[in-house]
Order: structure tokens, then sequence, then C-alpha cells
């Protein structure tokens, strides 16, 4: 199994728009990541440019459509494109998301809660077995964001991923922002989760941005929208878990409302700072 | 069905429907959940009406963004995606907007669709070298007849009775908006010789003549059923077309002088 082996620098999510300005001078970026999905075309630009990144950066595919926490079988159809992805590009780290996106055979392209059960977790397993023995390579799975919860649920989330990476040799994706989401979401202090989470199995971080709302009762409700620059609570966050953690992948996610490059740059010579400042403390 | 997959199919079925939410989820200040549970209503029909956004910008800016949206929303909820796929998500939108009703008035608009899928399917098409004019210069003149063509993974040819591709670059930057003075329908051939997706207008009987040689019928043949139904067809003018345009790859020799489908 090929292990998942990002520099442990700061990268951002590429976007077609920001290619000419990547392209026009070196980056001091350390890696970037792709959504699976938007590279599954036989041919054409997308294939072009990421083929013209690959031959200067490291690369993450991260999968937004495998839906690993369904009940239901996985897609093979789906599981088969991603492996023909993974040999072509020969990524240094493929990572999903523990939540669910497909039922019945319909494709709902939203990364949906499940509950945290012996049941879910047996099924998880399972699936991630499946994704890692698929690939011949060892998957990143992600925290999710979630504004609900289920009264069925009987294990904390970060006991659960603790037991999916222990039992399938899986790493972890730490996704920072959704930490901070769903702990305000569920009126949870976000460091509490940090503390019981099982940082040992952590092969990169995720940063983004987030919106604000209010749900039914008037209370704060976040939501990871991705749409603008990281907020000072989850750099403060993160500057916990590096602290603890020493320097690892960490990558800065923008989807919507996209900003120009040098902002999105600026974002992740952030996140470097802070790795390089952990380097150096664990150095002196 | 288990306990679980109950819990994910009740939340599964919610998600289309304006029901409350499920019994099964909780929040931790009460029991009020709707705008918790919206936010994954909203995210679903959110992200697939962009998808149709991007895949359909001319229809789009046609219609206008709130029009476009309410007929997106509508689509995705008859026709939500089967596949996690979504660059190929919308293939049948057109056919869906040729029968919704509130755009009646706007006949061409399917057609300007089913311009931009298959723009859009040239775009993520395989890539492949075109035909090299110079290569055919080689073939002796008295085996063109056979000859019979590869086309191009990208090739597609749409035709209308609207003038489709005018229409469709007057609303993608390619052209200003002006009064059409002739109404004319448009037969247009797309394909992504290299890294851009083209179009060209096809002259009279070059849709039925393109369309020919992309099924294997052989030079000759696919000219003589084409100007057996239009008098107007220009053999060498469509030819001009078929070289310039990248839309073939390779070219073999028929072994006959008949039509040819088997190739």
């Amino acid at each position: 199994m090929i292990p998942s082996a990002l520099p442990r620098r700061a990268g951002v999510g590429f976007k077609p728009e920001h290619f000419a300005d990547i392209l026009a001078e070196p980056q001091t970026i350390g890696f970037f990541e792709v959504h699976a999905e938007n590279y599954m075309g036989a041919g054409g630009p997308p294939h072009a440019q990421l083929g013209k990144l690959r031959e200067d950066y490291a690369l993450s595919i991260h999968g937004v459509g495998l839906s690993i926490g369904s009940m239901q079988p996985l897609d093979r159809d789906h599981l088969a494109r991603l492996k023909t992805l993974c040999d072509r590009y020969r990524p240094e780290s493929f990572s999903e998301h523990l939540a669910w996106s497909s039922h019945d055979g319909v494709f709902l392209n939203d990364l949906l809660p499940l509950p945290y059960t012996r049941e879910t977790l047996d099924r998880v397993i399972e699936h991630v077995d499946q994704v890692q023995a698929t690939l011949g390579r060892q998957m990143l799975l992600e925290n999710p964001a979630t504004y609900l919860l289920f009264a069925e649920s009987t294990i904390e989330e970060t006991d659960f991923l603790a037991e999916i990476a222990r039992r399938t040799g899986c790493g972890l994706l730490l996704d920072v922002n959704n930490v901070f989401v769903a702990a305000t979401n569920h009126n949870l202090d976000p460091r509490d989760y940090i503390a019981r989470f099982p940082l040992e199995a952590v092969r990169e971080i995720h940063l983004g941005g987030h919106s604000e709302t209010i749900d039914d009762h008037g209370a704060c409700l976040l939501i990871d929208s991705h749409d603008t620059p990281v907020k000072d609570p989850v750099w403060a966050l993160y500057e916990t878990v590096i602290g603890r953690l020493g320097p690892v992948a960490s990558l800065v996610e923008w989807d919507n409302d996209l900003p120009a490059w040098p902002m999105l740059r600026a974002e992740a010579e952030a996140a470097q700072h802070i790795l390089d400042r952990a380097a150096q403390q664990r150095a002196a | 069905m288990t306990m679980s997959a109950a819990t994910q199919n009740a939340f599964a079925i919610g998600l289309f429907s304006t029901t409350p939410p499920p019994s099964s989820l909780t929040a931790w200040n009460g029991t009020a959940l709707e705008r918790r549970y919206s936010v994954y209503r909203n995210n679903i029909i959110a992200s697939l009406t962009e998808a149709l956004v991007s895949r359909f910008p001319a229809a789009l800016n046609i219609v206008g963004p709130d029009f476009f949206r309410a007929m997106a929303q509508a689509f995705i909820r008859l026709h939500p995606p089967r596949s996690p796929l979504l660059l190929a998500y919308g293939d049948d939108f057109p056919d869906f907007v040729a029968g919704f009703e509130p755009a009646r008035e706007l006949a061409y608009l399917p057609d300007v669709m089913r311009l931009e899928v298959a723009r859009g399917r040239a775009y993520h098409a395989e890539e492949a070298v075109p035909l090299e004019a110079r290569t055919l210069a080689d073939v002796e003149p008295h085996r063109l007849r056979t000859l019979i063509f590869k086309p191009h993974p990208s090739l597609s040819v749409i035709s209308s009775p609207y003038p489709v591709a005018t229409i469709w670059a007057m609303n993608s930057g390619g052209r200003p908006l002006a009064a059409l003075d002739d109404w004319l329908g448009e037969d247009i051939l797309v394909v992504r010789p290299r890294m851009t997706v083209e179009m060209s207008g096809l002259p009279p009987g070059g849709a039925a003549f393109f369309r020919h040689l992309a099924a294997g019928v052989n030079l000759a043949g696919a000219a003589d059923a084409v100007q057996h139904a239009e008098a107007r067809f220009d053999l060498s003018a469509n030819l001009a077309i078929l070289l310039r345009s990248g839309a073939f790859t390779a070219f073999s020799q028929g072994t006959s002088d008949e039509n040819r489908h088997d190739a």
C-alpha cells in the first residue's frame, strides 16, 4: 500500500481560474489539491492543466463523491474511475470524507452526515478497506462539518475516526475549519475536540472559510461555505494543532466567490509561516 | 432495513420534500430543526444549480439568472443526477426545457442548449490529433471515392431550424447582441481539434454529409446520399471544411465503392 506522503508544507486548492497566474512564475506552494470528480473526463483542458501542474508540484487528489459513509454499497464504477485517476497522476495523497452523498442511485452532491454507531462504524471500515485495496494506496479520511446530530449515535466522532484509522491503517485529514464549524453548531468547545482527536494519524490539514447564520432557536449556525478567508478563531485552532503535531501538509480551500491568485497565495503563506515557526521551535 | 440504513433513507427522502425534518435528528438546543436540515436541502439544490449554470452559460444569459435557476430547479427535482460525474449532468436538460411550459415562447432555446451540450462534451473528450490535409494529397485520385474517415472523439453535428450558433455567439460575448434580419436555420460542426472547442457553420447538405462520414460511410457514398436530397450540396466546399476543422483523425481505404457502415 502506497502511503500518503504530502510535503509538510502549505498548499492550496487548485482552481482553473488561477492557472495562468500560477504558471507565470515559480510558486512557493508545497502542493496543489484538486477535486477528483473534476478530472474524470477523458481529456481536454482540465487534464492538460493538471498534467502541467504535476510537472512542478506535489499533488493531492481529494474525492467529493464516493459516499464512503453510506450504508449502501460503494459505486464500483466510481471507484474504478478514482483508480484510473490515481494511476494516471500518481498523487502524493488521496483523500475522501466521512460522509455520504449517494442514495438509491441518486447523487445528492453534498457531504451528508451519518449516525455514529457500531453498525455504521463497521460499514465505513469495510468501505475504507475496499477503497485502499482497490487503489493500492493509503487514503485519508476527513472529519465533516455538520449541522445536525442523530439521536441514535453512541460513539464520539473523534473515537469513531480513531477506530477507523486503527483498523484500516488509513490516515486522517483534519479539517480545522470543520472542527470549528461543527463544534459551534453543537455548542461544544473545539479545543476539546482537538484534545480528543487522534492526532498521530493526521497526514493533512484543511483550512477554509465559513459563513454565519442562525438556527431555529436563534443560536449561531456556521456554514462550511469555503467562500471567505480563513477566520481568526480557525487560525488560532490551527496554531494549537501545529504546536502539538509539528509541521504537517496544510491546505487552504477556497471554492466559491474565488479571490484573485495573490490573495489565495497570501492565505497559504500565512499557513506556511505558522508551519515554519513550529519547525523552528522544534529545532530549538 | 437496519436502523442506520432506515435513518439514511429518511434523511435522503426528506431532502427533496418540504416535510418536517426526520425524527431521528437532534440538536443541542431544542427540537426545531428546520433551518439546520435546510442547510443540506439548500446545498444540494444550489450546488446542482451551479453545475447546470456552468454547463449552460449562454442559456443563462438568454433567460436571465432568476428564470434559469427556476428552470434548473424544476429539472433537478425531476431528474437528479445518477452519477457523481457532474461534468455530464444535464445532457438531457435541453429536452426538459423543450417541454417546460414557461419557456415555450423561446422555441430556439433547447437547440442553443444542445449546442452547449455538444461543446461541453467536446471540451472533455479524449485527445486525438486531427488529420493533416497533406496526407490526403498522397491518395491516388481514383481511390478517394472509397475513403472512410475516423471521426475525432470530440465531434458533434448540431442541426436546428433556428440560427443557434449566431444566438449562442451573441450570448457568449462572441458577437454583439443585435436583431437578426435572416432568421434562418443553422447546421454546426462542433469539434475540439486541440485545446479549444471550435464551431464551423455548415453549408446546405453539410450536416447530413458529416453525419454519414462519422457513421463510417465512405466519401462517395456520403456525397451521393446527400446530393439526392439537397441540390445545393457542394462537395468541394464540404471537403474544405472537413480538412480545415479537424473533424477527422485518420482515413482508411474502403474495399468497395458501396456504402459502408461497419468501419
